[in-house]
């Protein structure tokens, strides 16, 4: 036995088993995490045509920048908004306490429209410069208008031609309010009556700040998690990870002895790597995410499952043990490489077809087939020669042989 | 340990073709218990204060015109009343959702919406395309690929054993009413590309040991022994693989929960195809094709 080598050997190992202990939990707490975990809302919107406005590139792209106003105006931590596809957006909505309110305000058209007593449109939301909720004179919530110069004119003119009559104010046809006008108003300032409440008022004022959809905007899907269950959701996911590579871990070492405790400190070796990868990937953390790491672990050891049991049949061929574990490592190698690119294929095409969550399991599963080459193959063959070269034993079976 | 499957394989094959009639049946005469990923619809988890029963539930339901609504309850003990409860309708739009959440909690008392999903039903005729499409595209693929690294009379063997594979997940979700979500494309997908490891395994090494065969041993022999070369592996891998996906199922969230069974079972019948079904349907192959050469030879000669 050479003491210098076996020291080598368990420097080596603390210094995997330490580096993984510590940096494991902040390495995937510094993950974003995704809405199954933290909870929110992820929404799916698509622009349809109506009689009135067909949809174009044009319209898509106006829409998708109205919502970003009005996602920012609800003031979350980040919000995302993309667009899919020709007419769809996503809106992701971490956080978020009643979506039903929120969605409703992100598909609204608002449309605004001034109207004389014969119901011509006179004015529009264009007009406008800006919208705001107030309490009104007689405690009321409001919302007060400011006209752009062009607007406040056109505003001046309605008013000075309609004194003693109605002018109405309307959000998508239906009326909001219809003042009696007492005196023509010159100031380019305005109110709109009628909310219920404080909230409805800034609602309203978010929607006419941030302008008209230029076409209708339908929800095809929406899907909300509480954060409760998003709690849930993530300390069921660190106990299955915890068990899941406990029973791997015993059962390498129940088998495969010395080979399998080097096979685990590979695998220790591997989810750092998948965990420290995704994070510089800037990828997202989800629950599909996390089943793709968990299960990946089982295909992980695979490449080593095959190795030792080529490295088993070579050694009792007779050959010595660092012949075997050379012949183990060169003829599996094929194998692993030719029996990983189907799940990489598999991955591949989930990934480019896939769609949202299921991506981010594709994305865990292909990177995981690749590191977990890479660690099976370069580690477990670095720590086993130095295991060897140690010569703690001869015997094979102490190498699960 | 001395194999025969080769000998035996249409006693394997007759086993296969037992546990995946009672599916196809099944999958035939009542189909698949799809979820709102794929019909489209609403789902809300809801986690009430106090606990309910589904008569309290539904009378609220009827009220608001839902009474064809499914309503779960998630109770351990099969008690009358939990506090957690799932209902399942259709597409529910906001204004509908919101006077009814108003009117729940009037009448049931305070709740948190644990979850709430809605999908258009356009969302859920694509998800089905979509989910075809990958499906070809994966087999496409691995047909290839295959091909290309063997030959493609194993490509279709292998891909003959996992869609034994497919059918069996898809026999027993189908047989025991499991619902099917967005994750269970992914589930089979997973299954196919570890099937097909699986069975790439054992041909590898059939393949390896071609190289070094010697004309005293016979075809089926020589498979034989590529099988029992592999079998430890297989199984050990199988078992990695179990242990992962096992905890994933019986500790992991809920909402993963069909995802892994899925998996689950996908991979033990993965295995087994890959060691009673892919080479021994190459075999079968093989020996027919040689049989139809001797007899062209021998009816040649005549």
């Amino acid at each position: 036995m050479r003491v210098g080598n076996v020291v080598k050997f368990l420097i080596v190992v603390a210094v995997i088993v330490l580096g993984f202990s510590y940096s494991i939990s902040p390495l995937t707490a510094s993950i974003k995490q995704g809405l199954d975990l933290q909870g929110g809302t992820h929404v799916v919107l698509e622009a349809v045509d109506t009689p009135e406005a067909k949809v174009d590139e044009d319209a898509v792209r106006r829409v998708v920048k109205i919502i970003e106003k009005r996602v920012n105006e609800i003031g979350l931590t980040e919000p995302i908004i993309q667009r899919q596809g020709e007419r769809r957006i996503i809106v992701e909505l971490p956080g978020i306490k009643e979506p039903e309110k929120a969605i409703e305000m992100l598909g609204k058209t608002a449309l605004l429209e001034f109207q004389d007593e014969s119901g011509n449109t006179v004015m529009t939301g264009k007009d406008l410069k800006d919208a705001k909720a107030e309490m009104g004179q007689n405690k009321n919530s409001v919302v007060a208008l400011e006209f752009s110069d062009q607007g406040g004119k056109l505003f001046a003119d309605l008013t000075t031609k309609n004194v003693g009559k109605h002018i109405s104010i309307l959000l998508d046809k239906q009326v909001l309010t219809s003042p009696v006008v007492n005196e023509p108003i010159p100031n380019g300032k305005a109110v709109i009556t009628g909310s219920r409440s404080i909230e409805e008022a800034q609602n309203l004022a978010i929607l006419l700040r941030s302008g008209s959809l230029p076409v209708k905007v339908d929800v095809l899907e929406m899907r909300t998690v509480g954060p409760t269950l998003g709690q849930d959701s993530k300390e069921k996911s660190e106990k299955a990870f915890s068990i899941g590579i406990a029973l791997i871990v015993i059962f390498m070492l129940g088998f495969y002895r010395l080979s399998g405790f080097v096979a685990t400190i590979a695998l220790l070796v591997y989810v750092l790597l998948l965990v420290g990868s995704l994070k510089m990937l800037q990828a997202t953390m989800t629950l599909p995410g996390i089943a793709g790491i968990i299960l990946s672990m089982g295909v992980a050891v695979d490449a080593n499952v095959l190795i030792f049991e080529r490295f088993k049949e070579e050694f009792r061929s007779g050959k010595t043990l660092r012949a075997a574990l050379d012949a183990g490592f060169s003829r599996a190698f094929n194998t692993i490489l030719d029996s990983n690119v189907s799940i990489m294929i598999t991955a591949t095409v989930l990934f480019f077809l896939g769609t949202g969550p299921i991506k981010g399991f594709a994305i865990t599963l292909g990177l995981g087939v690749i590191l977990s080459m890479f660690t099976a193959i370069t580690v477990s063959r670095y720590l086993l020669r130095m295991l060897m070269q140690a010569n703690v034993t001869k015997n094979g079976k102490y190498f699960g042989a | 340990m001395k194999f025969d499957i080769i000998g035996k394989r249409y006693w394997w094959f007759a086993l296969s073709l037992i546990v995946l009639i009672p599916g196809l049946i099944s999958m035939a005469f009542q189909g698949f218990n799809l979820g709102i990923d794929f019909t489209g619809g609403t789902i809300l988890d809801l986690k009430f204060a106090s606990p309910v029963t589904v008569a309290q539930v539904r009378e609220v339901l009827v009220e608001h015109h839902l009474e064809n609504s499914v309503i779960q309850l998630v109770s351990t003990d099969h008690a009358e009343a939990s506090n957690n409860l799932f209902i399942r309708t259709h597409v529910l739009s906001n204004d509908e959702s919101q006077i009814l959440f108003t009117d729940m909690e009037k009448r049931l008392g305070a709740f948190e919406v644990l979850r709430s999903e809605k999908v258009g039903a356009v969302m859920g005729s694509e998800l089905t395309q979509q989910a075809l499409l990958n499906l070809t595209v994966v087999c496409a693929l691995l047909i290839a690929y295959i091909s290309y690294r063997f030959e493609y009379k194993i490509a279709v063997s292998a891909i003959l054993a996992i869609l034994h594979d497919v059918l069996i997940v898809l026999g027993i979700f189908s047989l025991f009413r499991i619902e099917m979500d967005s994750s269970f494309v992914a589930a089979i997908l997973t299954v196919i590309g570890y099937s097909m490891n699986e069975a790439i395994v054992v041909f590898d090494r059939i393949r390896e040991n071609l190289k070094t065969h010697r004309k005293t041993e016979s075809f089926q022999d020589l498979v034989n022994r590529s099988i029992g070369q592999t079998f430890t592996r297989t199984l050990y891998t199988l078992l990695t693989v179990l242990f992962a996906c096992g905890s994933l199922h019986f500790f992991g969230g809920e909402s993963t929960k069909n995802f892994s069974l899925a998996m689950l079972i996908g991979f033990l019948s993965g295995a087994y195809s890959a060691i009673f079904n892919a080479s021994p349907i190459w075999v079968t192959w093989k020996e027919y094709e040689e049989r139809k050469r001797t007899a062209l030879k021998t009816g040649g000669s005549k």
